[in-house]
């Protein structure tokens, strides 16, 4: 523990006696519940972010919940751990202090039953109104296989009146091929006053499934969170797992992982860089990052056996090794795909109608990125200097930094150009981890963890920070999974950066941000 | 706009040549649709588009067949935005507990005859995430599938085929 913050803490708690050692990866401390809220206020003002917040049932431990808040500064991560009393099912709300927390203790609310006493909107989030009341998926009394039935209900929207104010509500199902959500715009003419979103249409209760699987099967089931993501969700959950169980892949692993961290980064970029252009109707990029994005994949097939290369991250390690050709074949499609990239980058920048649409729009201020904890690529268009790879790195990250982009104008433009650099970062990241591969295991037997132990992790993923922490029962068993994808906190930023934008500019922007809906709903 | 042009130029077609089709990546279901009916889709196809709650991967799976390597508007296949314009309901995920009204209200919002293709594992049988509070599995479970077309996701070459296949424009190769 640093000095720093056992000086920070130091008026609250005794924070070196607190430190709970069956918690690793992170620095854990276990404090009373009623400084909860007082812990928080004081991070808060020393400048750390509130990264998640979420709640376990400790009930097969003989125990009560316990409700968690994970804080994160510069390189550090602190989890703060409360537990309450059996029977009891309030905690202080942390809504006071951080912005991220509203959201975080609405699902906590709906999830696990639990009131965060103080919360100022306490409607159920992902559970829709026709829930029952009463059913609270992440406690260990609920039975996951029972159909829960449907009741009445109603959700009350947030409602903006007066004269000429008229209301659009868009989806859950959309036009395009894209995933379902909610959004509720009011404006007047076309200006946008008021965008309330509304999401757990793709709810599939991933948390509650990873308690019913194996450590070694788990990691299918990360992968497949948020299926953009696949790599950065597996390298989290088995990062976490390594964690809990004190397993180190081997290095030549660890290298392999970030070739497809980056590899996945890269894929998504273009995908969207072209599908940004196309929402301001210049489909001639759409078409040629299609291309580039292809490529990508087909040399995923061909070296790593699978398009998205799902499956390929495993506790201990990974279960596909690169040979020789397979370098070659990479270091030849990356001095491919960088020419192309250069040439349609300079069309990007060369068409004025394209700069029309994406320069000023859809703002998010730096201000309200940090108030929100906005990561990855979205708060790095809005001032954020955050990227886990350069924050804490792990191999090769430390051996090889990244150079992510920051921008501060925080509009459409500021989220492309940050995805364009990263790009490039990207290639230059993959050609150095070929020339300086490691020789060889792939992989190593990952224990299971001791029961009671818990591991922490946080990977960079295109989109941004991802955390998972893994709880063993006493069994030895998974307990408890929380996943935490950037989405979960990114989407707080859309409804804040469309206020007086257009309507039909909010394709546009919502393509700028690409946040995950089954990352989000779980 | 010279730039433009030059590059479209250098591009050139890319289109490649689908794969045939393999038995095993498509399971077709139920009876077929009359003859008649058969031959009219066998010229175009227009279809809608659900994700019922898939992870998202064969949302980008699905895109990936209309970029200029797949152009499925080859085959006469195109999306549209309108249940009501639709000859086919394409879904993908398990589906959710969430989104099974929305999908059903999709479904009875097509003119008859309704060809559903259920795309990806998780439509199949609900995949990785089974059946659950959340996940009610397949997508046969709520409403009546065609054709199945396996994978996780499908490859775009995978998805054009199935789609033809349920069809009936294109035989399997035993
Ligand atoms: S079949 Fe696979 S890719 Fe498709 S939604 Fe299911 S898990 Fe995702």
């Amino acid at each position: 523990m640093t000095d720093d913050l056992k000086k920070l803490l130091g008026n609250i708690i005794d924070a070196e006696k607190s430190i709970d050692n069956s918690q690793r990866g992170a620095l854990a401390l276990n404090i009373p519940a009623d400084l909860f809220a007082p812990a928080a206020k004081a991070l808060k003002g020393a400048g750390w972010r509130l990264a998640a917040e979420w709640a376990v049932d400790e009930s097969p431990f003989g125990r009560g919940y316990g409700v968690m808040a994970a804080y994160n500064k510069e390189s550090d991560y602190l989890i703060i751990k409360i537990a309450l009393p059996k029977g009891e099912a309030a905690f202080p709300t942390l809504t006071r202090k951080y912005t991220a927390a509203y959201r975080f203790e609405r699902q906590i609310n709906s999830l696990m039953g639990l009131v965060p006493a103080g919360h100022p909107d306490l409607r159920p989030w992902i559970k829709h109104e026709d829930w029952p009341q009463d059913a609270y998926p992440l406690r260990k009394t609920f039975d996951p296989e029972k159909d829960l039935g449907r009741v009445e209900g109603s959700y009350k929207w947030i409602r903006a009146e007066g004269e000429g104010i008229f209301e659009v509500p868009v989806g859950p199902v959309h036009a395009g091929v894209i995933e379902p959500g909610h959004f509720r715009f009011q404006s007047v003419g076309e200006d946008i006053i008021n965008l309330e979103t509304r999401f757990g249409y793709v709810h599939k209760g991933i948390e509650k499934r990873f308690e019913s699987l194996g450590w070694f099967e788990a990691p299918r089931l990360a992968g497949r969170v948020s299926g953009d993501t696949t790599v950065a969700h597996a390298v989290a959950f088995c990062r976490a797992l390594e964690a809990a169980s004190m397993c180190v892949a081997p290095k030549r692993a660890q290298w392999i992982r970030a070739i497809l961290l980056e590899r996945e980064r890269i894929a998504n970029h273009l995908g969207d860089i072209g599908a940004i252009c196309n929402d301001t109707a210049f489909t001639f990029m759409l078409y040629q990052m299609a291309i580039l994005r292809e490529k990508v994949l087909k040399n995923n097939f061909k070296i790593f056996g699978h398009r998205l290369t799902m499956d390929r991250v495993v506790p201990g390690g990974v279960n596909v090794d690169i040979t020789k050709e397979a370098v070659k074949t990479m270091e030849d499609e990356l001095q491919g795909l960088a020419n192309e990239f250069e040439r349609l980058i300079r069309i990007y920048e060369d068409n004025s109608s394209l700069e029309d649409r994406v320069y000023g729009t859809g703002v998010l201020t730096p201000e309200t990125a940090k108030e929100i904890g906005a990561v990855g690529f979205v708060g790095r268009s809005s001032g954020q200097r955050c990227d886990a790879r350069v924050q804490s790195p792990w191999p090769p990250y430390d051996e090889i930094p990244p150079n992510p982009p920051f921008l501060t104008s925080g509009d459409v433009h500021a989220r492309t150009w940050v995805r364009i650099e990263e790009v490039r970062d990207s290639i230059r990241l993959i050609r150095g981890m070929l020339d300086t591969l490691p020789e060889g295991f792939i992989r190593v037997d990952c224990p299971a963890p001791l029961p009671g132990t818990s591991g922490f992790s946080v990977v960079e993923g295109w989109r941004g920070e991802i955390i998972h922490w893994v709880q063993a029962g006493p069994d030895g068993g998974i307990n408890r999974v929380m996943v935490r994808d950037p989405s979960s906190v990114n989407w707080l930023s859309i409804e804040q950066a469309i206020k007086g934008n257009i309507v039909p500019d909010f394709p546009l922007c919502n393509k700028s941000f690409n946040q995950s809906y089954s990352g989000h709903d779980l | 706009m010279l730039r433009i042009l030059h590059q479209i130029f250098r591009t050139g077609i890319v289109t490649e040549k689908l794969p045939p089709a393999e038995e095993a990546k498509v399971t077709l279901k139920g009876a077929a649709l009359e003859e008649e009916v058969m031959r009219r889709f066998r010229r175009s196809i227009t279809i809608r588009f659900v994700d019922a709650g898939s992870c998202n991967a064969c949302e980008l799976e699905l895109q990936a067949v209309t970029n200029p390597v797949y152009d499925c508007e080859r085959f006469g296949m195109h999306f549209t935005a309108s249940p009501r314009f639709a000859d086919m309901l394409l879904v993908t995920g398990p589906v959710s507990r969430n989104m099974e009204i929305a999908l059903k209200r999709t479904h009875n919002a097509m003119p008859t005859p309704k060809l559903v293709v259920a795309m990806g594992d998780c439509a199949h049988d609900g995949g990785m995430f089974g059946r659950s509070y959340a996940s009610l599995g397949g997508v046969g479970n709520i409403i009546p599938v065609d054709a199945y077309i396996h994978g996780c996701p499908p490859t775009p070459s995978d998805i054009i085929n199935g789609i033809l296949m349920a069809i009936g424009r294109i035989e399997v190769k035993k």
